[in-house]
């Protein structure tokens, strides 16, 4: 992207944290607390997500046969089943059943594969008029808008905004204000269009190929008279949506609004198999009996293939079938949060798995527009009902947006910093900068300190930000001379006369030339616990690259890492890691980019610094070995995106807490920098925005000392609060007196 | 979970603000009669112990429908866990009876409250594989939080009243 786009890209940002950000954030922040409190009520909330996981996975698996078993189970039941291979086929069917009933008019309930083929429209321009009874959509359809979340569409709207709209454009005798109001209006206004309706239109949550069951989650109750008032049903349906079962329904019943919306469950779960034996409601008879009418119900189910099944022949999209929309993952991210579906999102899809349906159905361009907004933070792989690698989707389509692409104008800047071409186009050369920090840190510590004089020095800055896009309100890191290697080379042995235990520290970029102090007390810490450390010269983790999508030069750094380390885990030794981000490679990343001999020797032997420390003391190392809090101490603790979603925060609380500190932990889901995003011009902004939750937590606290886990979170929190905070192994190091 | 079923589900389903009554058989009628507010309109109930009060209205007129302020229907079944009643799509039209009206009154035998979903969707899938039927399940009254705050009954009834008969 040039720096023209950047700049266009940071106003639109900008803009829609002005207007929708507000709005967006107070909701998405509600469900996202509503899911953490709902999903704990369950005993068996892990099983059921392992359950439904299976259940995607082999339906997927077998798709086209169970398609074929759900084709005939409908049509036994008296229904039609087509399958349409693209939108402009699934709107011609549905266009040609609307003709054959002579329709005038056709209600629908909320669906987003209706929203993917666009069938308002296409529907419209026929003469057909259509009206969207969810209420959250008629506000858009009435205001002209596109959804901005997959489940509650018009997020981005307060109600002061849905009253200005509703009072502007119907006139009301006394004008709408209170959400009863708002919602008693839209509720009278929608019955009498439903009443006067020729067809009804639904999606399809999930679709039983045993039984030709639908199950459709709601809470209206929109989707209940959507089907039962007119006599002819259309639901449409991405054809992933088949399960074998009708007991195959149970755990996704269970899962799906303690996950989206934090609803144990939703008001009403309709679960049909069409053509339903309900009597039709006809309005315009209002004297006959309901039960006397005509009970002759049409049925047609519209299966979109629209890329699907091409997604399921690629070993990275298909995963992305197994969505069930629920919304978590857009609700747990921290850039959704701030900004919303308009800029997180593409023609359809919003949030983090957006890349993957958008990449499947519309194709890498649109993919491309948002892509960018996944941090790869992973605090939403732990809240998918169905477990899906939301990152690492991200990853892959990055990568081929990447090798898409044209090599940029200033590629002399930074060719010297590939050591691995990526083939293809090459990625942008904002990308290749930050995917090549290690080689970046290097210099800035063989120069230091004049390198980070230079670094941030105004006329640098200024052509650092023209080329590159990184963003001149940011200060450059400081590279430290003296590596934490270096230090630990120049340093007498310490060899404990009988070691617990043997472990090499890991000396990840960060730690090596910037923050080599949190290094220190690291081996510090170990080493006054008994433990033999060594801190051997390795390579850079790879979490750089990957986070730009070069999985290529990421996956050489995993193999030379896994080169260098390997023999340590071999001989008996645990590796113990500072930079949560990069532990999160060796235990998960890598998983993709090594053959399973490296990755899982690496991947069980590695430990988070802090929980290696809490495990020591709980095998018996004397605690007391650490400092201390030495009085009463508070401690405001952010801990890492990557490290929660690791299950590793608690192990940090356990021992500052047993060192006698009090600690409150951020309750933010990421920091906003995560890694080179914050840096970026155009997304400053935004990770500032995002940034800002956790300043405001932590200056209202006042704790004694402010510690955080990341190197992208001490980075963060140096710029929104003023000093930088320390590593927790920082609090516990006894002193060293070197 | 180690309560009855029958009381989980009334204090599962008074989180969502539904009132649970139970009652012997034989008081079931005078119990409904109390809960129903004028017009009304129902599905009739399929047990001969129980029957609806005289005049609510059964096989109503879409403009009964509209302007009946209680519907009453049999509920299939329930699970405790959440609270839920299980709707059947009926020919005589108990979806559109609990659906139209501000008020839902469903009626439901002790015996047919099961403990949790799984049991639910056993009883579903041996029910739609024998019969091809539709049901809902319904838990609390219907709901929206699209106009900025939670508010009851968006297109449904904004108060569902259950009475389990023993
Ligand atoms: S990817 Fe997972 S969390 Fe995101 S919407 Fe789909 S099912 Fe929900």
């Amino acid at each position: 992207m040039s720096s023209k786009g950047h700049e266009a890209k940071a106003a639109r940002i900008r803009e829609l944290l002005e207007t929708e950000g507000d709005a967006v954030a107070t909701n998405t922040r509600g469900f996202n607390t509503g899911r953490y409190e709902s999903v704990a009520k369950l005993d068996d909330y892990q099983r059921l997500r392992q359950e439904a996981r299976e259940i995607k996975e082999d339906a997927i698996e077998r798709l086209p046969e169970l398609l074929e078993e759900l084709t005939e189970t409908v049509e036994a039941n008296g229904g039609t089943v087509y399958v349409a291979e693209d939108a402009a086929d699934a709107n011609r069917y549905v266009a040609e059943v609307c003709e054959a009933r002579d329709a005038e008019r056709l209600v629908k309930s909320k669906s987003m594969t209706s929203e993917e083929i666009e069938v308002n429209d296409y529907l419209q321009a026929r003469g057909v008029d259509v009206v969207e009874t969810d209420l959250g959509e008629w506000v858009l359809q009435v205001a002209d808008e596109s959804p901005s979340h997959i489940v509650a569409p018009a997020i981005h709207k307060s109600r002061e905004g849905i009253a200005a709209l509703f009072n502007e454009r119907f006139d009301p005798d006394e004008p709408l204000e209170t959400a009863e109001e708002l919602t008693m209006f839209a509720r009278e206004q929608l019955l009498e269009r439903i009443k006067g309706a020729d067809v009804g239109m639904t999606g399809a949550n999930f679709l039983t190929a045993d039984t030709g069951t639908m199950a459709l989650v709601t809470s209206e109750g929109n989707a209940r008279k959507t089907v039962t008032v007119p006599d002819t049903h259309i639901a449409v349906a991405g054809v992933e949506k088949v399960v074998p079962s009708v007991e195959d329904l149970q755990p996704f019943v269970e899962l799906i609004g303690r996950s989206g919306t934090g609803q144990d469950i939703t008001s009403y779960v309709s679960l049909l198999t069409p053509p339903v034996e309900s009597p039709t409601v006809d309005f315009d008879d209002p004297e006959t009996p309901i039960t006397e009418g005509s009970p002759d119900r049409e049925f047609h189910l519209v299966l979109v293939d629209n890329g699907r099944l091409a997604m399921r022949e690629d070993d990275t999209l298909r995963e992305t079938l197994y969505c069930i929309r629920c919304s978590a993952c857009s609700n747990t991210c921290a850039n959704f949060q701030s900004v919303g579906g308009h800029a997180f999102g593409g023609e359809t899809y919003s949030g983090g798995i957006a890349t993957g349906w958008e990449a499947g159905v519309e194709g890498l361009d649109t993919a491309a527009e948002f892509n960018d907004l996944c941090t790869g933070c992973s605090r939403c792989v732990e809240a998918c009902p169905v477990k899906i690698d939301i990152p690492w989707i991200n990853t892959v389509v990055r990568d081929r947006i990447n090798r898409s692409g044209d090599a940029g104008q200033f590629d002399f800047l930074v060719d010297g910093l590939t050591p691995d071409a990526e083939s293809g186009g090459g990625p942008e050369l904002q990308k290749r900068l930050f995917g090549n920090f290690e080689t970046l840190a290097k210099l800035g510590s063989t120069f230091a300190p004049l390198s980070n004089w230079v670094a941030n020095a105004g006329p640098v800055k200024g052509l650092l930000e023209r080329t590159v896009g990184v963003d001149r309100r940011r200060e450059f890191p400081a590279f430290q001379r003296e590596t934490l290697v270096d230090w630990f080379d120049d340093r007498d042995s310490r060899v404990p006369a009988d070691p617990e235990r043997k472990a090499v520290f890991y000396p990840d970029v960060y730690t090596n030339h910037m923050l080599v102090e949190r290094g220190k007390a690291a081996v510090r810490t170990l080493e006054a616990l008994g433990v033999e450390v060594v801190v051997p010269r390795a390579p850079g983790a790879g979490r750089a690259p990957l986070s730009q999508g070069m999985i290529a030069t990421a996956r050489s750094k995993a193999e030379r890492v896994a080169d260098a380390l390997g023999p340590y885990v071999e001989d008996g030794y645990d590796v113990v890691v500072l930079e949560p981000s990069d532990l999160a490679m060796f235990r998960e990343d890598y998983a993709h980019l090594l053959p399973a001999e490296a990755y899982e020797p690496l991947a069980e032997h590695s430990y988070e610094a802090v929980e290696y420390v809490y495990g020591l003391v709980a095998n018996g190392a004397d605690a007391d070995a650490l400092a201390s809090a030495g009085g009463p101490a508070s401690v405001a603790y952010h801990s890492h995106c990557q490290q929660r979603t690791m299950g590793l925060a608690e192990y940090t609380v356990a021992v500052l807490e047993q060192r006698g500190y009090e600690v409150t932990t951020s309750d933010v889901e990421c920091c906003g920098m995560a890694g080179s995003f914050g840096y970026k011009e155009q997304y400053y902004d935004l990770s500032m925005d995002v940034g800002e939750n956790l300043g405001e937590q932590f200056r209202s606290l006042e704790a004694d000392h402010v510690v955080a886990s990341g190197t992208s979170c001490t980075d963060q929190l140096e710029d929104l609060l003023g000093d930088p905070p320390r590593h927790p192994v920082e609090l516990l190091a006894p002193d060293g007196g070197d | 979970m180690t309560a009855e079923p029958y009381d989980r589900f009334a204090s599962r389903a008074a989180d969502f603000g539904v009132e649970v009554t139970r009652v012997a058989a034989a008081d079931a009628s005078s119990t409904i009669e109390t809960l129903v507010e004028r017009p009304a309109v129902g599905a009739a109930l399929p047990w001969a112990d129980v029957t609806l009060p005289e005049d609510v209205r059964t096989d109503p007129t879409p403009a009964e429908l509209d302007e009946a302020v209680t519907g009453v229907t049999a509920a299939a079944f329930a699970v405790a866990d959440y609270g839920s009643i299980a709707l059947r799509a009926t020919p005589d039209g108990t979806e559109p009876v609990s659906l139209f009206p501000d008020r839902h009154v469903a009626v439901l035998r002790e015996a047919d409250v099961l403990p949790d979903m799984a049991a639910a969707f056993d009883r579903l899938g041996e029910t739609f594989r024998a019969t091809y039927g539709s049901a809902i399940l319904a838990t609390g009254p219907s709901a929206t939080a699209d106009m900025g705050e939670l508010v009851k009954g968006a297109h449904g009834p904004k108060a569902v009243d259950v009475v389990v008969v023993r």
